[in-house]
C-alpha cells in the first residue's frame, strides 16, 4: 500500500496536525477531553484497590441493600427482615434476622426468591437480580444479625476435591432425597429434592450450610468444609462422567429400565414376530 | 461332494443301525406347526433365555460372590479407596476393566428383563384365547411355575452385585419375612446366617441364582415344550381348521428355518439394546451401606407391584400378646403374592367350574368371544399397572412434576375402583364386537353407498359376506348358560344335585348369560330374505363392490 512514501519519518503527521490546527475551534475541546481521560486513567490506576475498602464500601452497599429489600421483599419479609405472620397463623414470610449472606445469596442467586407464587416449594429460575443487586442485598441481610457468610473461594476449587470421599459423604448423607447421583427426587405433598444438575458450587454449598426450604442444615460441624468441597466436587466428577453403557436414559434406574424393556424390547420383537409370520406360505 | 454326501450318509446309517431314531423321526420331522404372531411369544421367552444362560456364564468367570470387605483399588477412579464388598469390586472389574464385561453385564440384564416381560405377554395371549383348557392346564401350571422361577432367577441377580439398589431390595425382602408372625425372624435368621445383612447372604444367593433356579427353568422349559409337542399346538379355527386337527407349517424344514431365524432376531434384538442403552450402572449408585436408602430406589419391573403395594399400604399393625402384627407389610408383601397367584394357577379349574365344560379344546378363543374371562383379563392387567405404577410413585412424581401423595391417594382409590370399571368397560367393548359381528354375518359388510328411496328415506346398501368371511365370524361354539333344570323330577323327588347345580348355573349365567350369541341358520336365512328386495335393486352394485375387492 503506497500510503506512507519511504523515507518519510512516520510520526511527524501528529507534529504537523498539532501545530496547523492549534486554532481551530474544536481544539480546545480535544484538550479537555484528553486531560480527563489522562486524569481518570490514572485515578483508576493509582486509586486503592477494593479489597482493601471493603469495609467503607459495604456501608453504601448495605444502603443499596436496604432500598432493594425495601422494594421487592419487604412486603412478605419485613420492612427489616423481621418476617411477618398472618393473623390466622400462616406465615408470609419467614424472618430473615440471622440466616447470613449465604442464605440470601443462595436464595436469589438460584432465583428462587422472590416467590413467583406460594407453592409447595420455591422453585429455581432465572435470578431477578444482577450479581452486585444480590450481594447488596446479602450485605443488607447480613448486616441484621450475625449468620453463615458466603464461602471462600478456596472451597469452591473442586479441583482440590477427593470426588471418592465426596461421593461417599454424598451417599450417607444427601442421597436419600437426592438420589445417587444428585438427579433429585420426590417428597411429602409436592415438595421435592431438586436436581443437582448444572447448579453452581457456590449455591451448593451455601445450601448444605444454610439448609433451604425441607433441606436440613449441615454446619461446619457435621460436614467440614473440606467435606462440603468434596461433594461438590464428587457431583461434577459424575455430572462430567460420560455413560459407558450407552444412552443414560435420565440415569433413572429400574423404572425407566422397565419401560423401555416392554415398550421397544418386547415392542420392536412382536413387530419382528408379526414380520416374520406375514412371510408365511398359506397352508 | 459326492463322496461328502455317501460320508454323511455313512455317518446316519451308522447312528441309525444304534438307536433307530428314523422312525421316530420321520414320524416328528413333519410335525405341523400353525403360524400366528401370538404364537412367537413363548419363543422369545425361550431364546432370551438362552441369551441369559450364555452372558451369565461368562459373568461367572469374573464375579466374585463374596462379602469380604475390601477398599476399592480399581480401574473405576471415583471409587478409589472406598470400602466395598468383593461382589462389588468384582462387578466393576467386570464393568470397566474386563473386555466385553459391560456388554455381557448389559446383555445379561436387559435378557432378564425382555424374558420376563415376554413371559408375562406369553401368559397373557394364553389367557386371552383359552389355550389353558383342558387338556392344557398342566403346561398352565409349569408356565405359572416358571414365571414365578423367572421372577425368583431376576431377583437373586439383582441382589448379587452388592450395590446400593440391590442391598435395599434384600432390605425389603427381610422386612416382609420378618413381618410373618411368629417364624418371620427365624426366616430371617436361616436366609442372612443371623442378623441382617451379615456377611453369607451373596455366597447363598449365589448358586441359587447360578445353579438351583436355572436348573429348574431349564427342566420346567423341557416339559413344558414337551408336553406341547405331544399335544400339539393350537391353532385359530377358520375354513378347515377344526379341534381334531393342526394347520400349519412342517417342522422341518419350514418351521426350523423360521424358529433359527426368529432366535437370532431375539438375540439380536437383546444385544441391541445392552449396546446402546445403559442398563444398572452399579458405579453410580455405590455400594451397599445398610445406613443408606437413596431417593429413586425401584425394583426391576417384574417386582414393581409388590413394592408399589408395599408403598400404597396404609399404616396398620396392632399387638397379640405384646407381639407387634404389622398388617401393613404383612398385607402387600405376603398375602398380596398368595391372593394373585392361588387364582392365577388355578383359573383353568375355576373356569371348568363355571362353564362346565369339560371337552378338549384345540381351537383357540377369540378374546371377543368369551367377554366375562377377557374382562376378568383386563381387570387383572390394570390392577398389576396401578401397583406398577405406585412401585415408581416418586419416580413418575418427580417427572410429571406432581405431589407425592397425589399418586398415593389416586392409587389407593383406584385399585379398588379402576379394575371393575376396565371389566366392565371390557366386557361391554366386546359384546359390541360381538354384535357387530353378528350384523355382518346377518346383513353383510356396510358399503358405504347411501340410497334415497322415492319416499326420501335413506339407507345404506349392505354387501352380503363371501362364506369364506362368514365363516371366519361364525366358526365359534355357540355358548349357551347352563340350566340346572327343575329342582324336582316330574313326581315331585327333589333333585339331591339341585343346589350345586344352581350355583354353578349362576356362574354359567355370569360367564355367558350376556354373551351375543353367533345367528342361528334360520335367523341368517331370515335375515336375508328380508333383505331380499334390497338385495334385487343393489344387485348390480353388490356385484361391482364385491368385485373390487
Amino acid at each position: 500500500m503506497p500510503r506512507s512514501l519511504p523515507g518519510r519519518p512516520r510520526g511527524s503527521w501528529i507534529g504537523r496536525l498539532l501545530s496547523t490546527r492549534r486554532r481551530h475551534p474544536l481544539a480546545a475541546i480535544a484538550v479537555l477531553v484528553a486531560l480527563m481521560f489522562t486524569c481518570g486513567g490514572a485515578y483508576a490506576a493509582l486509586a486503592p484497590s477494593t479489597s482493601q475498602n471493603v469495609q467503607a464500601a459495604s456501608s453504601t452497599q448495605i444502603d443499596e441493600g436496604r432500598q432493594l429489600f425495601a422494594v421487592g421483599c419487604a412486603s412478605c419479609h419485613g420492612l427489616n427482615g423481621e418476617g411477618q405472620i398472618n393473623d390466622d397463623g400462616e406465615v408470609l414470610g419467614p424472618s430473615l434476622i440471622g440466616v447470613g449472606a449465604a442464605s440470601v445469596d443462595f436464595q436469589v442467586g438460584t432465583g428462587r426468591m422472590p416467590l413467583a407464587a406460594p407453592s409447595a416449594q420455591a422453585e429455581r429460575k432465572p435470578p431477578a437480580y444482577d450479581q452486585d443487586q444480590i450481594d447488596a442485598l446479602a450485605a443488607f441481610v447480613a448486616s441484621l444479625a450475625p449468620g453463615p457468610d458466603i464461602p471462600d473461594a478456596e472451597y469452591l476449587d473442586t479441583s482440590a476435591g477427593d470426588v471418592a470421599r465426596g461421593g461417599e459423604l454424598f451417599r450417607t448423607n444427601c442421597s436419600q432425597c437426592h438420589n445417587t447421583t444428585g438427579q433429585g427426587g420426590a417428597l411429602t405433598n409436592g415438595q421435592f429434592a431438586p436436581a443437582l444438575t448444572g447448579v453452581e458450587p457456590r449455591h451448593i454449598y451455601e445450601a448444605m450450610l444454610t439448609g433451604p426450604q425441607a433441606m436440613p442444615v449441615f454446619t461446619d460441624e457435621t460436614i467440614t468444609p473440606e467435606e462440603k468441597r468434596d461433594i461438590i466436587a464428587f457431583l461434577e466428577s459424575v455430572q462430567d462422567e460420560p455413560d459407558p453403557g450407552g444412552l443414560g436414559i435420565g440415569r433413572a434406574g429400574p423404572v425407566a429400565e422397565g419401560l423401555w424393556a416392554w415398550l421397544v424390547g418386547i415392542g420392536l420383537l412382536i413387530g419382528m414376530a408379526t414380520w416374520i409370520v406375514t412371510r408365511s406360505s398359506k397352508a | 461332494m459326492s463322496t461328502i454326501v455317501n460320508g454323511a450318509g455313512k455317518v446316519v446309517d451308522f447312528v441309525d443301525q444304534r438307536i433307530t431314531a428314523s422312525n421316530w423321526l420321520k414320524r416328528n420331522i413333519r410335525k405341523v406347526f400353525p403360524d400366528h404372531w401370538s404364537f412367537l411369544l413363548g419363543e422369545i421367552a425361550l431364546f432370551s433365555f438362552i441369551l441369559i444362560l450364555l452372558s451369565g456364564v461368562f459373568l461367572t468367570f469374573w464375579f466374585k460372590p463374596s462379602m469380604a470387605h475390601i477398599a476399592y483399588e480399581g480401574a473405576y477412579v471415583p471409587m478409589r479407596g472406598v470400602g466395598m464388598s468383593e461382589a462389588y469390586a468384582s462387578t466393576l472389574e467386570l464393568s470397566f476393566e474386563v473386555r466385553g464385561g459391560l456388554l455381557m453385564r448389559q446383555v445379561h440384564h436387559w435378557g432378564a428383563l425382555v424374558f420376563l416381560a415376554a413371559m408375562s405377554a406369553h401368559m397373557l395371549r394364553i389367557f386371552f384365547t383359552g389355550a389353558f383348557r383342558k387338556p392344557r392346564e398342566i403346561n398352565w401350571l409349569i408356565g405359572v411355575t416358571l414365571l414365578v422361577l423367572g421372577v425368583a432367577a431376576g431377583f437373586t441377580g439383582y441382589s448379587l452385585p452388592d450395590d446400593l439398589l440391590s442391598g435395599t431390595g434384600l432390605r425389603i425382602i427381610e422386612g416382609g419375612m420378618l413381618a410373618i408372625p411368629i417364624v418371620g425372624t427365624y426366616l430371617s435368621s436361616f436366609l442372612f446366617g443371623g442378623e441382617y445383612p451379615g456377611d453369607d447372604i451373596v455366597a447363598r444367593l449365589y448358586p441359587l441364582h447360578i445353579l438351583l433356579i436355572p436348573g429348574l427353568i431349564i427342566a420346567l422349559v423341557t416339559a413344558h415344550l414337551m408336553i406341547l409337542w405331544y399335544q400339539k399346538h393350537t391353532h385359530w379355527g377358520g375354513p378347515g381348521k377344526t379341534n381334531h386337527n393342526v394347520a400349519g407349517a412342517p417342522f422341518f424344514p419350514i418351521y426350523v428355518a423360521k424358529a433359527g431365524g426368529f432366535q437370532f432376531i431375539v438375540m439380536g434384538v437383546i444385544v441391541l439394546l445392552a449396546a446402546t442403552i445403559q442398563i444398572n450402572p452399579v458405579w453410580l449408585w455405590g455400594p451397599y451401606d445398610p445406613s443408606v436408602v437413596s431417593a429413586g430406589t425401584q425394583p426391576d419391573w417384574y417386582v414393581g407391584f409388590l413394592d408399589g403395594a408395599l408403598r400404597v399400604m396404609p399404616p396398620w399393625e396392632f399387638y397379640i400378646f405384646d407381639r407387634p402384627i404389622t398388617m401393613s407389610v404383612l398385607i402387600p408383601a405376603v398375602i398380596l403374592p398368595g391372593l394373585i397367584l392361588t387364582p392365577l394357577a388355578l383359573y383353568p379349574w375355576l373356569e371348568q367350574k363355571a362353564t362346565g365344560d369339560t371337552r378338549e379344546h384345540h381351537v383357540l378363543d377369540r378374546p371377543r368371544n368369551v367377554p366375562v374371562r377377557t374382562g376378568i383379563g383386563v381387570a387383572f392387567i390394570v390392577f398389576y399397572i396401578l401397583l406398577w405404577i405406585a412401585g415408581g410413585n416418586d419416580f413418575f412424581a418427580t417427572i410429571l412434576e406432581i405431589p407425592v401423595n397425589w399418586i398415593t391417594w389416586s392409587i389407593r382409590i383406584g385399585i379398588f375402583a379402576l379394575p371393575p370399571l376396565a371389566f366392565w368397560l371390557t366386557k361391554r367393548i366386546c359384546l359390541g364386537l360381538e354384535r357387530r359381528d353378528r350384523d355382518k354375518v346377518m346383513h353383510g359388510r356396510e358399503t358405504g353407498i347411501v340410497m334415497v328411496s322415492p319416499d326420501g328415506e335413506f339407507s345404506e346398501l349392505h354387501a352380503p359376506l363371501s362364506q369364506a368371511d362368514a365363516y371366519q365370524l361364525t366358526w365359534h361354539e355357540r355358548q349357551l348358560p347352563s340350566d340346572p333344570g327343575p329342582a324336582t323330577d316330574a313326581n315331585g323327588i327333589p333333585n339331591p344335585n339341585y343346589r350345586a347345580k344352581r350355583v354353578q348355573a349362576k356362574l354359567s349365567r355370569f360367564y355367558f348369560g350376556d354373551v351375543v350369541q353367533k345367528p342361528t341358520r334360520e335367523e341368517v336365512e331370515a335375515a336375508h330374505h328380508n333383505g331380499h328386495h334390497d338385495a334385487v335393486e343393489a344387485g348390480h352394485r353388490d356385484e361391482i363392490t364385491s368385485g373390487q375387492q
